[in-house]
């Protein structure tokens, strides 16, 4: 391509962005563009089917029937949310065998808050109430994405995490208001999870060396800190309204703004969490690898049977 | 007989088909991010919670015409191993994947049937369940007739497992269709439907599969029963003590 028609191209592309068009996936895109979305979007998937495992493992103990039915198809949900990202990222030549692999090895990540261990049924609701209500923080305004794919994919997640927030905190309720060992439960869960939620907006903005671009090509709207502090401000008044404690001395309401200030996050723990030394990372990937490895052979299965049927069609 | 005496035999009967969903709903979610690819996770707890769905319904159902006040969950977490009736089939541990699809065919082959016969008892509440039953078993039977074949019809070794796996549940099938006192007092009411008319739809159907599939049907003279009398394998203790415990541990507690 030469370089003047590259130019012309970057320009329609550019304009198209900024007047809040959608990038479709036979467009021309810049490569920067198209390698940041298969990043961030895998990085998305792989933390849908990551997070299958903090709840799936109270699938077998839910405490009644109808919170059992709820945390199955919660967990099922999960898995469809996988299921559509990983979509969205073949439509930019991704594939999805390649995009595992890149989990399994450890060469690409998935959310951090999927690394902390779910030691109590009240982590199923706490996750539900918190991490899913994060989730619809950062994930709202990605429904304007400038891909189109992508941007389809989350109005659908969307919806369904809405759901899951409102039964995590219908959930904490009724612990919050139940016996005081529940209650307990409750506040602990609570305890271990605020942080951690905090962390999943990511790196306060002056150390996000990457949103300014995404910024300009339509993919992130709002900064780290903006979506946090957010956060914080719809969800201090629910753990209030529960009659629950925030883990932090320094929250302060400015009453002049409305909003909170809040202490100061442990960016050490982030990071070492990121890296993989957080309480559970080597659990999370051995047990994907081992279900992938696992169900190799049904996989294989599947296809010789295609290769099977094919060859009697053409025979 | 008299509406306002306990019915024993329809309490017993819908306890039964409830526990045989509970136990499989639980069975089956034990699959959870554990699945060869995303879409059997889908699958596979869809399916659960199919079954999981028609459990509480039954459940609720069995307290009721006991009348002593106990609930679904009453009913699920607090009866301890003998009070439960679910068939041995249902019960029995899920295996790889392979042994998980064919113990789902000789359940899916049993119950689209089952509900089908069901939509037309006399018992109003059986009747109701049986006709959203039977839809979501024709979609169980469909899902596990595909993966049974490709399996059997697959590769070298998914054809070796699956078959041993098949092995393992076929044992398990022949209870299915005893035909006690409380079953056939029922089935003389228009409440159950008939195992005697089940048992050849169900052998036609996992006949049909399992030649597709090119696997053999399983010789065996074991026949192993008890479950709907309370006797069950020694692995469903182990499953009750991780179902029940929690709800157990805070006695009288909401959730
Ligand atoms: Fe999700
Ligand atoms: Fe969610």
């Amino acid at each position: 391509m030469s370089e003047q028609l590259q130019a012309e191209f970057q320009a329609a592309f550019q304009a198209e962005v900024d007047a809040d068009g959608r990038i479709e996936p036979r467009d021309w895109m810049p490569d920067g563009y198209r390698r940041t979305l298969v990043r961030q979007i895998a990085q998305h998937a792989h933390s849908e089917i990551i997070g299958m495992q903090p709840e799936g493992n109270w699938i077998t103990r839910a405490p009644s029937l109808r919170r059992k039915c709820i945390l199955v198809a919660k967990v099922q949900d999960e898995a469809g949310h996988g299921l559509y990202l990983y979509s969205a990222a073949e439509t930019l030549g991704a594939d999805r065998d390649e995009l595992l692999d890149l989990l399994h090895t450890g060469r690409q990540k998935y959310s951090t808050i999927f690394n902390y261990p779910t030691t109590s049924w009240a982590d199923v609701a706490a996750i539900g109430w918190l991490v899913d209500g994060a989730a619809i923080m950062n994930q709202v305004p990605l429904t304007r994405c400038s891909y189109g794919p992508y941007a389809r994919a989350m109005t659908r997640v969307c919806k369904e995490e809405s759901f899951h927030q409102r039964q995590g905190f219908e959930a904490m309720t009724v612990l919050a208001n139940g016996t005081p060992a529940q209650r307990q439960m409750a506040q602990d869960a609570l305890d271990r999870w605020w942080w951690p939620s905090l962390m999943m907006f990511g790196p306060s903005d002056g150390d996000s060396p990457n949103s300014a671009q995404s910024m300009a090509w339509g993919i992130k709207r709002f900064s780290n800190d903006e979506l946090r502090q957010r956060f914080v401000d719809a969800t201090v008044p629910q753990a209030e309204h529960l009659g629950l404690t925030v883990p932090d001395p320094e929250l302060r309401l400015d009453p002049e703004t409305g909003s909170y200030a809040f202490g100061e996050i442990d960016w050490t723990e982030f990071y070492a969490v990121m890296k993989g030394d957080g309480p559970c990372n080597r659990d999370r990937v051995r047990n994907r690898v081992a279900a992938h490895e696992d169900g190799a052979w049904v996989r294989e299965a599947a296809a010789a049977y295609a290769d099977k049927q094919a060859r009697r069609a053409a025979a | 007989m008299n509406d306002t005496a306990l019915d024993t035999d329809l309490l017993a009967y819908t306890l039964r088909l409830g526990d045989d969903c509970l136990v499989l709903g639980q069975r089956l979610s034990e699959w959870a991010a554990r699945s060869p690819q995303l879409e059997e996770d889908v699958a596979l707890l869809n399916i659960a919670l199919d079954l999981l769905g028609a459990a509480r319904t039954l459940l609720t159902r069995a307290g009721e015409l006991e009348g002593k006040g106990r609930d679904e969950d009453g009913l699920a977490f607090l009866r301890d191993e003998p009070a439960f009736t679910c068939g041995l089939l249902f019960e029995a541990e899920g295996g790889d994947f392979g042994q998980t699809m064919a113990r789902q065919l000789l359940v899916s082959a049993y119950q689209l049937p089952l509900w089908q016969a069901l939509t037309a008892s006399s018992d109003e509440l059986l009747a109701g369940v049986a006709g959203k039953a039977a839809k979501e078993a024709a979609y169980h039977l469909d899902h596990a007739r595909s993966w049974v074949v490709r399996l059997g019809d697959g590769t070298e070794e998914s054809h070796r497992r699956v078959q041993q796996g098949l092995e393992e549940v076929w044992p398990y099938s022949f209870e299915l269709f005893e035909r006690d006192d409380v079953v056939a007092r029922l089935v003389e009411r228009g409440v159950a439907s008939d195992p005697d008319l089940l048992r050849p739809v169900w052998e036609t159907t996992v006949t049909e599969v399992l030649k597709e599939a090119t696997l053999e049907v399983p010789q065996t003279t074991w026949h192993p029963t008890g479950g709907r009398s309370g006797k069950h394998l020694t692995s469903f203790g182990y499953l009750l003590a991780e179902m029940q415990h929690l709800h157990r541990s805070h006695p009288g507690a909401r959730w």
